[in-house]
């Protein structure tokens, strides 16, 4: 099937914004980081050649580099966003190969942080890379000046650090060290194709040890570690207070620990404590952790090890366990119950004021954790803007430090920190008690380090609808769903449900936001930026119909789903789709109906409707057919396209890329991909502007399908499953009445179907499950536990 | 003077003709609950509630209870009643055989529980706290608590209670200050004082186990640092026999407004001996578990007010002669008619008669699907049934005594200025009635129960059992014309409880208060529908006994009945939709000065 598709199209944003200088990569070392940077350069549809040292014995010198390959091609998340993309790679080793990088443009090098290999390395690419191509090291500890001390000044000239995340692929955050030789025209050219081609996010930093994201982010979770061995905290409930309540993941401290591994700490606050001067305070905050030690040499390094802070015990039938910080032992997990957190709801102050182990240990890290991110300014970084942007994508912090200063009030937080006997750094004396971000005539301003506030710029051609709206008014608007002018005869539908979740009232603005479109705009795009496009349907609300037996209701919504959908489809201006994160279910239907998709590179695409008992029925159905039939380049045949669509759907496949998604035919070849997500909209904009002229409708699709003849065969397949144990009870009722509809009910070939008899086909079949007691069963546990049933 | 004779005909249509109560045998448990075996039980207890319980209403209610030495002494009469109660088996009725219980069905026992509430409802508080007592102890104490102390509690040779109240919290138990120290060998001092503890004292019993809640030293703050406790009277000696006084005493008895015969107490605890009940910190949890058994106990004694009431009005309307039918005279040979041919006064008793049937139906539906819960084998059915009672306890509950009421006062007016005064019986119905609106949690409680725990608890799961089937009945006699004049009014005003229960799960995410401002108007309009789904289904058995026997006169009344509550009493579904889609801002708009 990856046959089917070319490889995963560059970013729209590239013919926006040339990239004349970057178009070959050589990322050399195939560790970890190197050979998923080299995925992500390949993701973003560019040649990249991996080099790592000769294999030792084999015939086969570049084995390192390509079984590195290889193991990507297997590892979950995926560093490739699709099986094409890897052919973009060319593994070769540094002896043999070293020539390859002759006609790169970019050079990363990746390879063990030690200063002595690394300059050794440099010396033999300088030897053989062209004029003006860039070298940059992906060191996260060892100073840029010490990098380049004693190389040529071409080579300074030319060398910068990109820090990149791990995973490369998912962490948004790259962060840029220039040292005082590097030419700023390689700063450019680095930092366009870091934001157009990979989708990150250059945050500028100075060349301090850790850079910025590590040196706090590592800070905090030293302080985060030793407040809680000193006041006897458990880690559940450690990780309830420095979680949500902070806008940290939910992993909190210790569950993140257990993400990154046990092992690497030492590594990194060794380097630190070795690199950060005298007097900082993070050697304040470095203790040693003997039962961390400890673990380490048990094995239990996290989730890649025998376990961590937290495992599943499998010899206690799968008992989930934590650790005790005082015992060392594992014991039960249990489920965080703090009073301070509750009684705190959503005041940070509160918390921090709690008169409890809990209000103290949360004020004991964030306390530190901020006074020390003020420090920062003005040493590992110029401003608290790229401090913030640092924390928010290199450790997924919804709110940066500054942030969250603000959300407490610098004046509050200053009165604190001294009643603390902490270090108050001099922005903070500098802010004088004003907020760091402000919002003055709809432009949002920052606070400088000259105490005056300056605008806060999106890099050139960002356009962002929630800077729209710090000053426009919706052009129409109700609980779930809004309508926003974005300028050029354009607008903008954006759900605004919880977790963009479609209701009735989003079924319903959208059918007023055709008829104002068509009035008023030359095009429609569907965007929204929340974490995920759209989750589906709100099960909520359906499950509590359907309980109160409001059948009529259901159908109601079904039906008007479908006609606003087909609405949709053949208005006459053009819609384009716009997606980033989930789009599942009814957000992938809304996808399919509309005329192009320019989604984010990070985009997971399926028709997920079987795992709550349900079928597609806003026309997932018709859709994913009518595509296979017409772009699935399948054998002739009613037959194909019906299994094709049936083995999507019947197995709630959903892509784990945009470009996975255009293989599974849920984008067409011809949608685009924008890597960077802030550039989303500005795509998806140009991209409807661009069918503007000359606009016409789709052609309405027609079908001839084999009816029970294709439906028999659907349920042979289905039978078998059951048989092997594959497709549980309600599995099959679900699989069989979906099979009914893609065979287009009770037709033969020689009956030409429409859309709207294949509509009907699916809101009587949904219907019909929606009654069943195994559905309704599926949909409570979904609900209940956010995982499907399988009954 | 009052009379009152047990609604046999009417019970045994409800429990074997509307609620297939003969496959209760099917149950584990219950196969010896036959209908040859309830039938005679049911003689038995409705002799017993007519000539020994009864009798001793009216004379209770005048003389009270009162205090001698300490102790509380009952109404001339009481303790010869309840030992012929005791000697009968009736505190054992509902209990488990292992404790020496006779294992009845909820279905059977609710309909005895009804008697037993029409002849003396005062009586009644006696064995009814025994048996709150009873299912606490035996769903969560120890199995040494239990063999200490549920066989005389079954038995009737001691008694229980439940002391929840104190002077400064009722429905916010969170705030309970009596405490609870342990004393080393594994039992508990408690301390504190307990007020409106029905039953709290009196001299029925040669003991009495009191079940305490209270706060433990460190608990949790609110209501998850609350204990459960069984504190005795008096102490056991080592044989098991009654030893010496445990320090609890009852400081006063309240003077209320009706079941006078029922000792209402202010108990103070001093360092009595408690013994732990469940988990530390889990009494609420153990009251809770019981709570819809109480809850529907109370409903039930509203039903079983507004049948004695009912019963004495009809029978002085047929006596009664005042003024002349407008349609002519009907009983030329008296001086006037009987009042029963007034429209006004028939629309009072039809009133009264189709809110009792139709809360009897209701009863022993719910009471059909306790016994469901507890017993039948298959994991899926027993939660259904007890989603099923979850879901309709508050509603039974607040329903069932707001109807007891309002049937009683109609029973008072029926009977006008007789009705007002004492000797006829009616006044003290009505007075009975009052407080069943008030305890095991206020009716506004049960509407706030009911919208906001019942309705959002797993997706709307508890609603399915309910909805789903008058759904269904609804569809599968939508072609039977015999039926249609019940149905018709049914599926109107389920389609309204359709739209205000969506109605109120949608504003009560975003805003409860406005939830829980409808939510007194919803749970009427809930009962109303349970109501109407009742007389649509004991319509559709009279249609079918009547085509067989089209002169019965049961199934004519049956069938009239159905048809006034449907025609007339139904209607009012509608103005409480039209109150709860007018949203709350006239009750939560208000300014706190207005009142």
């Amino acid at each position: 099937m990856a046959d089917l598709t070319p490889p995963p199209v560059a970013g729209e944003s590239c013919k926006v914004a040339p990239v004349g200088t970057i178009a070959k990569v050589a990322v050399i070392g195939s560790g970890v980081m190197g050979a998923a940077i080299a995925a992500h350069v390949a993701n973003a549809g560019v040649p990249v050649v991996l080099l790592d040292i000769p294999a030792p014995s084999g015939d086969d010198r570049s084995a390192i580099a390509r079984a590195a390959i290889e193991r990507m091609l297997k590892a979950d998340p995926a560093p490739f966003m699709s099986k094409a993309a890897a052919k973009l790679v060319t593994p070769g080793n540094t002896e043999d190969d070293l020539g390859l990088v002759a006609d790169c443009d970019l050079i990363v090098e990746a390879i063990v942080e030690r200063l002595e290999p690394k300059q050794a390395l440099y010396a033999k690419i300088d030897a053989v890379r062209k004029a003006g191509s860039i070298v940059s090291s992906n060191t996260s500890t060892i100073p840029l000046a010490a990098l380049v001390e004693g190389l040529p000044e071409r080579f300074a000239h030319d060398f910068l650090i990109t820090h990149f995340f791990n995973p490369p692929r998912y962490m948004r955050l790259l962060e840029v060290v220039a040292g005082a030789a590097t030419r700023s025209d390689a700063v450019e050219a680095v930092t366009r194709f870091a934001d157009h081609r990979l989708g990150k996010s250059v945050v500028f930093c100075a060349d301090r040890p850790g850079f910025i994201a590590n040196r706090l982010g590592v800070t905090w979770m030293q302080a985060a570690v030793g407040e809680a061995f000193d006041r006897g905290l458990d880690v559940e409930d450690a990780d309830a207070i420095l979680g949500r309540p902070m806008g940290v993941p939910k992993t909190g401290i210790f569950g993140l620990i257990d993400l990154v591994g046990l092992d690497l700490m030492p590594h990194v606050v060794g380097s630190l404590a070795a690199t950060l001067p005298e007097g900082d305070m993070f050697h304040e905050l470095n203790r040693p952790a003997p039962l961390i030690a400890r673990m380490i040499a048990d094995g239990n390094t996290g989730r890649k090890g025998k376990g961590g802070f937290y495992r599943v015990n499998r010899e206690k039938n799968k008992a989930k366990e934590a650790i005790d910080l005082a015992t060392g032992e594992y014991r039960p997990q249990k489920r965080a119950d703090v009073e301070a957190v509750k009684e705190a709801g959503r005041s940070l102050v509160a918390l921090f004021e709690h008169d409890s182990e809990a209000g103290r240990y949360a004020w004991g890290v964030m306390g530190r954790t901020l006074a020390y991110a003020a420090l920062l300014v003005g040493d590992a970084a110029d401003d608290v803007a790229s401090i913030d942007e640092a924390m928010r994508l290199g450790y997924n912090w919804k709110k940066g430090p500054f942030e969250l200063i603000d959300e407490v009030g610098v004046g509050w937080f200053v009165r604190r920190l001294e009643a603390s006997g902490l270090p108050v750094a001099p922005i903070l004396v500098t802010a004088a008690g004003r907020p760091f971000y402000r919002v003055v005539d709809g432009r949002r301003e920052v606070l400088g380090r000259n105490g005056a506030y300056e605008e806060l710029k999106r890099p050139d051609g960002v356009v962002m609808l929630a800077d729209l709206k710090l000053s426009a008014k919706p052009v129409l608007k109700n609980g779930s769903a809004a309508l926003w002018d974005i300028g050029d005869g354009v607008a903008c539908f954006e759900f605004t449900s919880k977790m963009n979740s479609l209701d009735p009232d989003i079924i319903d603005l959208l059918g007023k936001t055709i008829r104002t479109v068509r009035k008023d705009f030359k095009a429609l795009v569907i965007y929204n930026e929340g974490s995920q496009f759209s989750v589906g349907a709100n099960l909520g609300l359906a499950l509590f119909a359907a309980n109160i037996a409001a059948w009529g209701e259901i159908e109601n919504l079904i039906a008007s789903g479908q006609s606003v959908y087909k609405a949709l489809k053949y208005a006459p201006f053009p819609v384009v789709g716009a997606p980033s994160g989930m789009a599942l279910g009814g957000g992938c239907e809304i996808l399919l109906h509309c005329d192009a998709v320019q989604a984010h590179a990070e985009t997971y695409v399926g028709l997920v409707e079987v795992g709550v008992g349900l079928i597609p029925g806003w026309g997932g159905c018709k859709e994913m057919l009518a595509r296979w039939q017409s772009l699935g380049r399948l054998p002739n045949g009613p037959m194909p396209a019906v299994a094709k669509a049936f083995e999507l759907i019947s197995t709630a496949t959903v892509a784990k890329s945009a470009a996975e998604a255009k293989e599974m035919l849920f984008l067409r070849p011809s949608d685009g991909i924008t890597m960077n997500r802030y550039r989303l909209l500005a795509d998806a904009k140009a991209r409807a502007l661009s069918l503007v002229e000359g606009y016409r409708p789709p052609e309405p699709p027609r079908f001839r399908l084999a009816g029970p003849a294709a439906e028999s065969a659907l349920g042979m397949a289905v039978d078998g499953f059951r048989r092997l144990g594959r497709a549980t009870v309600h599995d099959e009722v679900v699989s069989k009445a979906l099979a009914r509809v893609l065979a287009g009910g009770d037709t033969d070939v020689l009956v030409e179907l429409d859309e709207d008899d294949l509509l009907t086909l699916e809101r009587e079949t949904f219907m019909g499950l929606a009654r069943t007691g195994g559905t309704l069963d599926r949909i409570e546990h979904m609900l209940m536990t956010g995982r499907p049933l399988r009954n | 003077m009052p009379i009152y004779q047990a609604p046999l005909r009417d019970m045994r249509f409800v429990l074997w003709e509307l609620s297939n109560g003969e496959a209760m045998t099917d149950l584990p448990g219950l196969a010896d609950w036959s209908r040859d075996l309830v039938d005679p039980v049911l003689d038995e207890a409705a002799k017993l509630c007519e000539t020994v319980l009864f009798p001793l209403n009216r004379s209770g209610d005048e003389e009270g209870c009162r205090i001698e030495n300490g102790v509380v002494v009952t109404p001339s009469g009481f303790r010869a009643a309840y030992d012929r109660f005791r000697e009968g088996g009736w505190t054992a009725m509902a209990s488990d055989p292992e404790w020496g219980g006779q294992g009845m069905p909820a279905a059977v026992s609710t309909l005895v529980e009804e008697m037993i509430c029409s002849a003396n409802l005062s009586f009644g508080m006696y064995p009814g706290l025994s048996h709150g007592a009873y299912n606490a102890l035996a769903r969560h104490g120890t199995q040494a608590l239990k063999e200490t102390w549920l066989p005389k509690l079954v038995d009737g040779t001691w008694a229980g209670t439940m002391c929840l109240t104190e002077p400064h919290c009722g429905t916010d138990l969170g705030l309970i200050r009596t405490r609870a120290e342990p004393t080393g060998d594994g039992t508990w001092s408690v301390t504190g004082t307990k007020i409106f503890i029905s039953a709290g004292d009196h001299d029925l019993t040669e003991n009495i186990l009191h079940l305490v809640l209270a706060r433990t030293p460190g608990a949790p703050k609110g209501i998850k640092g609350i204990s459960l406790f069984l504190v005795p009277k008096f102490r056991l000696t080592a044989d098991g026999g009654i030893g010496p006084e445990n320090g609890v005493t009852c400081g006063s008895l309240e003077h209320k407004m009706g079941i006078k015969a029922s000792s209402t107490c202010v108990m103070n605890f001093d360092g009595a001996e408690g013994f732990l009940i469940g988990e530390l910190h889990k009494g609420m949890r153990a009251m809770f578990t019981m709570m819809n058994t109480a809850r529907l106990g109370v409903a039930v004694q509203g039903l079983g007010l507004a049948e004695v009431s009912r019963q004495n009005a009809a029978a002085y309307a047929r006596e009664r002669v005042q003024g002349r039918s407008l349609s002519g005279t009907k009983a030329p040979d008296k001086p006037a008619d009987p009042i029963v041919v007034h429209p006004d006064v028939r629309r009072m008793l039809l009133t009264q008669r189709a809110h009792t049937e139709g809360c009897r139906a209701l009863a022993i539906t719910i009471a059909r699907e306790l016994d469901v819960a507890a017993r039948h084998p298959d994991p899926e059915v027993r939660r259904a049934a007890e989603d099923y009672v979850a879901l309709m306890t508050p509603i039974a509950k607040a329903m069932m005594t707001d109807l007891g009421s309002e049937v009683a006062d109609l029973g008072v007016q029926v009977l006008g200025g007789h009705g007002f005064i004492r000797e006829w019986g009616q006044e003290q119905y009505l007075r009975d009635a009052r407080i069943t609106r008030i305890y095991e949690g206020t009716n506004g409680v049960q509407a706030l129960d009911l919208i906001g725990r019942k309705l959002p608890a797993d997706g709307g799961r508890a609603l399915r059992r309910f909805f789903h089937p008058v759904q269904a009945f609804i569809e599968a006699k939508a072609e039977d014309e015999a039926l249609a004049p019940f149905v018709g009014p049914l599926a109107k005003t389920f389609v309204r409880l359709q739209q205000a229960t969506a109605q109120i799960a949608r504003v009560g995410l975003a805003k409860p208060e406005e939830a829980a401002a409808a939510a007194t108007d919803y749970l009427r309009l809930f009962g109303l529908v349970a109501l109407a789904h009742q007389w649509a289904r004991m319509a559709e058995v009279a249609l079918a006994k009547l085509a067989a026997d089209p002169g019965d006169p049961f199934y004519r009344a049956k069938l009239a009945t159905g048809r006034f509550y449907v025609e007339r009493l139904l209607p009012e579904a509608s103005a409480r939709f039209a109150a709860i889609m007018a949203g709350g801002g006239s009750i939560i708009d208000v300014p706190d000065e207005v009142f």
